[in-house]
């Protein structure tokens, strides 16, 4: 196609387009709903992920020690386990740290601070806080810390203890919360678009319907298929960027409201502010899709009337 | 020009449309194809623009074997003939200019040349003052002259024309009648089907009769003869 053609082409798409009315009104609403569909699954897929990671930061294994245990071996046991790729944080609180977040928690129990001044010295152990970036992998860290020789000095263990065995079926069942929650949510959000997308088709192609006899005719003048669908596709691409830029112009009133009235909801996460920090990605993708759409729907639409 | 080499078509289910006819038309020639509703006509010209195949026999075009051509050579084909039809067929979200300046843009010529020859043309079918009208604006017989203008704005070799006062009142037939007869003068060969006596008689050239499928008559200078 030279320049000429590409012109009369991208020009006569405009003019359909303008000269639609209300085939073309109707073609920008759908597909309008269509991308507001999309732009919900991004943000529905956003609070999925940002839950999810709120509630796994909330699983944690404690290695504790022995109270003889010196600083120097936790240190060198802490340096192992950050070495380790399924570690994400390892957090050491010692002894005395332990003991002063026990008496500021306890700060109004009288009975229980005083039961600690009888003991005298501090009860407390010593402990590893490991976060790991994946909740599945707390198995195969405490089995590392189990095999580790760095845990025994002359033969005794310095480990008082793992609290593994107490949270491990916590931890399982939100391991396979989390598993099914995220392959549900893809599910879903795979079945929206997918939904969307055929409305959005049959809506084009209905539209391009209207126009069939005037396909005929153009057929019957001489014009070239690709000179014919041309302006159909260009037509489509307008509907489709026309919607986007309608939706992303909606997002904000809609983001700004979902968000004041949801944030402490979602556990903090706030719609309009993600919808700010990540707007041109947002901007990309319903741009692309409703170009995509429009082209791809007015292609397989117009295609049945130009065969002979 | 043209020739029908004992064409039949027959559509699923049903009698022949057309039988066994052999029809040969020379350049420059005014040929009209007369008969009642059904005939046939209207079948005999869709073979000619590759709208429809024949169940047997040959339909020529200068040399090409019309139903030889493959699909994608077809829009070259048809750039050679000039159509007018009974409804018009205009773009209905197009001008009147633009709907003649279609045909120029599908055969690939310039802007330089749609922006001189479509008000020529305009001007020659008595609409220059309609080029910005949209076609539910235009009465029938504007709208027929239209679609003579976009039929004859490539100069083809042939202008094929299916009723085309069918839907018209007699001042406008007989405006039409006058614009095809000068084309025909000009030197395009013309082929016209009609069941309209006076639109024959005012002719006054080769008339060929279809009935039932078959050609009956074929008269150098007929009249309406059924």
């Amino acid at each position: 196609m030279n320049w000429m053609v590409i012109k009369r082409v991208l020009a006569s798409g405009g003019k359909n387009f303008a000269r639609g009315g209300a085939v073309s009104a109707a073609t920008v609403l759908i597909m309008t709903v269509t991308l507001a569909i999309i732009g919900s699954l991004i943000f529905l897929s956003a609070l999925l992920t940002y839950t999810l990671t709120i509630i796994s930061e909330k699983v944690d294994v404690s290695v504790y020690f022995v109270t003889t245990a010196s600083e120097g071996d936790i240190f060198a046991v802490r340096d192992q386990l950050q070495k380790l790729p399924q570690v994400a944080s390892v957090n050491y609180t010692s002894a005395s740290d332990a003991l002063a977040a026990f008496r500021t928690r306890h700060a109004n129990d009288q009975l229980t601070l005083q039961a600690l001044n009888e003991l005298g010295g501090n009860p407390l152990d010593a402990s590893l806080e490991i976060r790991a970036k994946n909740p599945s992998d707390y198995e195969s860290i405490v089995s590392f810390l189990e095999a580790s020789p760095a845990l025994s000095v002359g033969g005794t263990s310095i480990v008082d203890r793992v609290n593994y065995a107490q949270n491990k079926d916590v931890i399982d069942r939100l391991t396979l919360a989390i598993k099914a929650t995220r392959e549900i949510g893809f599910a879903v959000v795979i079945l929206f678009a997918l939904a969307s997308i055929l409305i959005a088709f049959a809506t084009v192609r209905l539209a391009i319907y209207t126009s069939k006899d005037e396909i005929a005719v153009m057929r019957l003048v001489g014009a070239s298929n690709a000179y014919i669908q041309g302006p159909f596709i260009i037509t489509g691409v307008i509907t489709g960027i026309i919607a986007a830029l309608l939706v992303l112009l909606l997002l904000w009133p809609a983001t700004w409201y979902a968000g004041t009235k949801t944030a402490d909801w979602f556990g903090g996460f706030n719609v309009a502010t993600y919808y700010a920090d990540n707007f041109a990605n947002v901007f990309f993708i319903l741009i692309g899709s409703g170009i995509l759409l429009g082209a791809i729907a007015s292609v397989f639409a117009i295609r049945k009337y130009l065969k002979i | 020009m043209i020739y029908f080499d004992k064409v039949t078509k027959r559509y699923d289910g049903n009698g022949p449309a057309l039988e066994d006819i052999t029809l040969s038309v020379a350049p420059k020639e005014f040929v009209s194809i007369v008969g009642h509703s059904g005939a046939g006509k209207t079948t005999l010209l869709k073979l000619l623009l590759a709208e429809e195949r024949p169940t047997a026999g040959s339909v020529f075009f200068e040399s090409i074997d019309v139903n030889d051509l493959p699909s994608s050579a077809l829009h070259h084909y048809r750039r050679k003939i000039g159509m007018v039809f009974q409804d018009f067929r205009l773009i209905p979200n197009k001008t009147a200019y633009e709907n003649i300046a279609f045909a120029m843009e599908a055969a690939g010529r310039s802007d330089d040349e749609i922006r001189s020859d479509v008000p020529y043309i305009l001007e020659l079918v008595n609409l220059g003052d309609k080029t910005k009208h949209f076609p539910d604006q235009l009465s029938g017989g504007e709208k027929q002259r239209i679609a003579i203008g976009r039929a004859i704005i490539n100069q083809p070799d042939l202008i094929v024309a299916d009723e085309p006062t069918g839907n018209l009142d007699p001042i406008n037939t007989y405006e039409i009648v006058e614009i095809l007869k000068k084309i025909n003068q000009l030197g395009t060969t013309i082929i016209i089907t009609t069941h309209n006596k006076g639109v024959v008689d005012a002719i006054g050239k080769r008339v060929v009769t279809i009935d039932r499928g078959r050609l009956v008559r074929d008269d150098a200078d007929g009249k309406y003869i059924l």
